[in-house]
């Protein structure tokens, strides 16, 4: 993937963590930033996520891969959208 | 949204009433004890409670217990490590741990939490559990709520252990579960066999010693004193509920780091109260009189004998049984209810199991006998039974 | 034998993290009865110390009530100690019954079903009523006991930003097409002292057809003109599908627990949660108490009323002194530290000074929220806590921190 497209998708899913889970202003998070290990994202949250990156990519992220470790941070989030995406 | 919802919810009470397994309380308004009387005014011999060393209303007990409300007060308001640790929590822990020669204990407000609680603190997805296929409920619960890679047994058949220990034996850890007693068919668990294969295949051991506490073993120190395993057995499970006085709590009593990481991660340890203090109170009593004498064993593992004798004497099909649970098998489900409707007419309230609690063609009438029990009890229940099963045909005939 | 070393070193190292974490639980034993003033062994071994209890659950000052001490015993010489069973085999008394009863009177409801605590109330209720077609939707600051009961169900789950009802309207749109929707709170937030917006929860839950569920815990006995929950606030008796609550706060604080709500879905409870059919119920004597507790506060608001005061009188004082506090009109007043270790020196301080409250840092609340949680309580005189707030003033003045904004604490103390 062209490197423009991936910094966009980047930023689209930071954007969506912080607009669904951060309520706070003093919280930064960056690509890097741990999402479920630190408490930002509980297990049950992450239904959203999935459902958002489902539909706004139009892919399909069968549940055994869905994992916590998958979706702790925006990096690994980008790095499993891919594997579907290039699918 | 109920409307729609309520609907549902009626058809689904229509299927279950349906099939016969719609649930109905029988009232109680005397206490719990060998005569018990209902709200419908009839008096009966109780045959089905877990009352087996006859100290529910045991009157030592309940002056333990009413001292405790003096001196510690009715309830604690808190959770165990904000401010809901009395110091009758610390004793009855300690107490229990020498019961059991175990290193270390953690009370808990049910067996159901002990159980739900203690898988999940303990075990990652890189270890495995290995239950047998008739655990108890809430040792299913806690299994789901673990990560733990699952395995599971045929009922007390070793043969079949020793197989998932060698399938498991690519995971870190091993532990494998069992009831102390099968509270279906009385059946206790091969633990001295568990033992070695999980020697032999590097595993840890769990018992639920909930019927066997206070029932099984000389001195009723349960399934590792039967099979001579005290203080070997890395985690027991139990109730304050059924043998122990009857009224709540739970526990887990075992190694001394387990303890410890429970009381830092367990959760139903960390948010939900403990027992009241008065229950605590009750218990150190129960272990104390546990320890001077071994009367109540005593009493009970003589009323079993008798009973069993007796009825097997007169021509019941009865399961083997090392514990104080007789399983009567009658294997048709109707029959296992308009039996125990006549029994109770004579004055015997036992209760008919069936599918799905116990398997298909598996019905019975479970007997629970009890230290409370007195000769002329167990005769009258041992006449009432001869009776009712003559008039139903059930005597010396085959399945 | 099989309990290797490797097993027992893993067990060790992981407690040792704990402890080098700072986070290891330490418990204090009480030697007294509950109240305002308790006596306390801590360290384990330490000698007894008297303090005043500034962090029970012991909302209504009901947990060593002569009266409902009295009934206990009452209890215990008629109905006897336990009853050796599950309810459904020869575990129901007619107490049980009247309880339910008691219960659903109080609460406004159609029917209670008993559990022996609330935590199995939670955990057994989701699976009973709920299957894979259907969507539970929770705040994300529900208690424990209610993610494990929601982790034992097959439903789908989603969460919704703490007390955000824009936030919830989103999800429940989201799951239109599911069969039935559960929106799940709690009625009051443990840890923030908070309550739930129960009114603007109905009117949404009208809106897209969907059922409430909330946890009172927090809440029964002292929330409400007459105490009778977060839905007696916000005015909207009988419209909650569900409430759960505990006997083991203001309720007496023994134990126990209960589902009250519909009447077919506490009759399905009764057919199906696994707690209420695996596992004794409450015991007589505990019962009998916590009948009593009924019969109290349905004579007279006055505790109530004095919890009211109590936590008023509490709250002004922390505020005028300096302290940042989380808004909240309940009797759980979080006092805000921000620094995980700043809330245990605090703590230790104020056990020093004979008052005895816990700090609560991460995981428990957010990371850089570290607090130490008062709860008020009916049993407190106005000397207790002219008392307390003394001291809370001489510890923040040695630690700096009266007056001082967030930002400032946290430029102090970091983190
Ligand atoms: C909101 C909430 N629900 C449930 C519980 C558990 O109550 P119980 O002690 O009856 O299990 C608690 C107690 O900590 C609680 O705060
Ligand atoms: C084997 C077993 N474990 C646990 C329990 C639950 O015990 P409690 O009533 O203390 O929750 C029971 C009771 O039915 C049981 O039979």
């Amino acid at each position: 993937m062209e490197e423009d497209n991936l910094n966009e998708m980047k930023e689209m899913i930071l954007k969506y963590v912080i607009k669904e889970y951060i309520d706070d202003d003093d919280t930064t998070i960056t690509y890097e930033t741990p999402l479920i290990s630190s408490g930002y994202v509980d297990s049950f949250s992450m239904v959203s996520l999935l459902v958002f990156l489902e539909n706004k990519f139009k892919i399909k992220i069968p549940p055994s891969k869905a994992t916590p470790e998958a979706f702790d941070s925006v990096n690994n989030i980008v790095a499993l959208v891919n594997q579907y995406l290039n699918k | 949204m109920y409307n729609q919802y309520q609907d549902y919810l009626r058809s689904q009470i229509h299927e279950i009433k349906e099939a016969g397994l719609y649930k109905n309380e029988r009232v109680i308004v005397s206490p719990q004890g060998a005569e018990i009387t209902l709200n419908t005014g009839q008096t009966v011999l109780n045959f089905c409670a877990n009352n087996y060393l006859g100290l529910s209303s045991n009157a030592r007990l309940v002056q333990a217990a009413k001292n405790a409300l003096e001196t510690h007060g009715y309830g604690m308001s808190s959770v165990r490590f904000i401010c809901g640790t009395g110091d009758l929590h610390k004793e009855l822990e300690q107490k229990l741990a020498d019961f059991f020669g175990t290193e270390d204990t953690i009370l808990y407000a049910a067996c159901f939490d002990a159980n739900g609680g203690v898988f999940e603190p303990l075990l990652t997805s890189e270890d495995a559990i290995i239950s047998d296929s008739l655990n108890h409920a809430s040792i299913i619960d806690g299994v789901r709520l673990c990560k733990a890679q699952r395995y599971r047994y045929e009922n007390a058949d070793m043969e079949d252990l020793e197989t998932q220990l060698q399938l498991s034996q690519e995971q870190r850890f091993r532990l494998i579960v069992t009831d102390g007693v099968f509270s279906m068919d009385g059946n206790v668990a091969p633990l001295d066999r568990i033992y070695e294969l999980a020697n032999k295949y590097n595993a840890m051991v769990m018992v639920d010693e909930s019927h066997s506490a206070g029932v099984v073993g000389e001195t009723g120190r349960g399934v590792t004193e039967l099979h001579n395993l005290r203080g070997k057995i890395e985690i027991i499970t139990g109730t304050l509920g059924k043998a122990f006085g009857g009224a709540i709590g739970g526990f887990t009593t075992g190694k001394k780091e387990i303890i410890e990481m429970l009381r830092q991660r367990s959760r139903p340890y960390l948010f939900s109260n403990s027992i009241p203090p008065l229950v605590a109170a009750a218990g150190i009593k129960m272990v104390e009189m546990m320890t001077e004498t071994n009367e109540l064993q005593d009493k009970l593992h003589h009323n079993t004998r008798y009973f069993m004798d007796k009825m097997l004497k007169a021509g019941f099909d009865i399961k083997p049984t090392q514990s104080a649970i007789c399983a009567v098998m009658l294997y048709d489900a109707k029959l296992s209810q308009e039996m125990a409707a006549k029994l109770l007419n004579e004055g015997i309230y036992v209760t008919g199991f069936y599918f799905p609690v116990v398997p298909k063609d598996k019905a019975r009438i479970r007997v629970q006998l009890s230290a409370a029990h007195e000769t002329e009890h167990l005769d009258k229940a041992i006449a009432a039974f001869i009776k009712v099963g003559k008039d139903l045909g059930v005597l010396n005939i085959i399945k | 034998m099989s309990y290797s070393e490797k097993t027992k070193n893993l067990y060790l190292s992981q407690l040792t993290d704990i402890r080098n974490a700072g986070i290891f639980k330490e418990e204090r034993f009480i030697h007294s009865s509950q109240a305002a003033d308790i006596e306390v062994e801590f360290p384990s071994g330490s000698d007894l110390k008297r303090v005043i209890n500034m962090c029970s659950n012991n909302y209504l000052g009901l947990s060593s009530h002569p009266e409902v001490i009295r009934a206990a015993h009452d209890g215990l010489e008629s109905r006897g100690y336990g009853m050796s069973s599950v309810r459904f085999i020869c575990g129901t008394q007619d107490l049980h019954r009247e309880l339910e009863n008691k219960v659903t009177e109080f609460l406004g409801t159609e029917d209670t079903i008993l559990f022996p605590s609330c935590m199995d109330a939670n955990a057994g209720v989701f699976e009973a009523i709920l299957t894979s077609e259907d969507i539970m939707i929770s705040d994300r600051l529900v208690h424990a006991s209610i993610i494990d009961g929601m982790r034992l169900c097959s439903a789908q789950h989603d969460t919704f930003k703490h007390s955000s009802m824009e936030h919830l309207e989103e999800k429940l749109l989201l799951h239109s097409d599911k069969r039935l929707k559960l929106v799940i709170t709690d009625g009051v937030f443990s840890m923030d002292g908070d309550t739930a917006r129960l009114d603007e929860m109905v009117k949404l839950c009208e809106k897209y057809d969907a059922l409430l569920l909330v946890d009172d815990s927090h809440a029964s006995g002292f929330i409400g003109k007459t105490g009778r929950g977060t839905h007696e606030l916000c005015n909207v008796m009988g419209k909650i599908d569900i409430i759960t609550t505990t006997f083991g706060k203001a309720l007496g604080g023994a134990s126990g627990g209960c589902v009250s709500g519909r009447k077919e879905i506490v009759e399905m409870c009764r057919q199906k949660a696994r707690p209420y059919l695996f596992s004794n119920t409450i015991a007589p004597v505990i019962v009998s108490g916590v009948l009593k507790v009924f019969d109290i506060l349905s004579a007279s608001t006055e505790r109530r009323d004095k919890l009211e005061r109590n936590a008023a009188f509490w709250r002004k004082g922390l505020t005028d002194a300096g302290f940042i506090l989380k808004e909240g009109n309940t009797p759980i007043v979080p006092v805000m530290l921000f620094n995980a270790k700043l809330s245990q020196d605090f703590s230790k301080d104020l056990y020093n000074e004979g008052i005895y409250a816990i700090g609560f840092f991460f995981p428990v609340v957010p990371n850089g929220q570290a607090r130490i949680r008062t709860q008020i309580s009916a049993g407190h005189e106005m000397h207790h806590l002219e008392t307390a707030l003394e001291k809370f003033i001489k510890v923040g003045k040695k630690q700096g921190i009266l007056g001082l904004t967030k930002e400032q604490i946290i430029e102090k103390f970091g983190l």
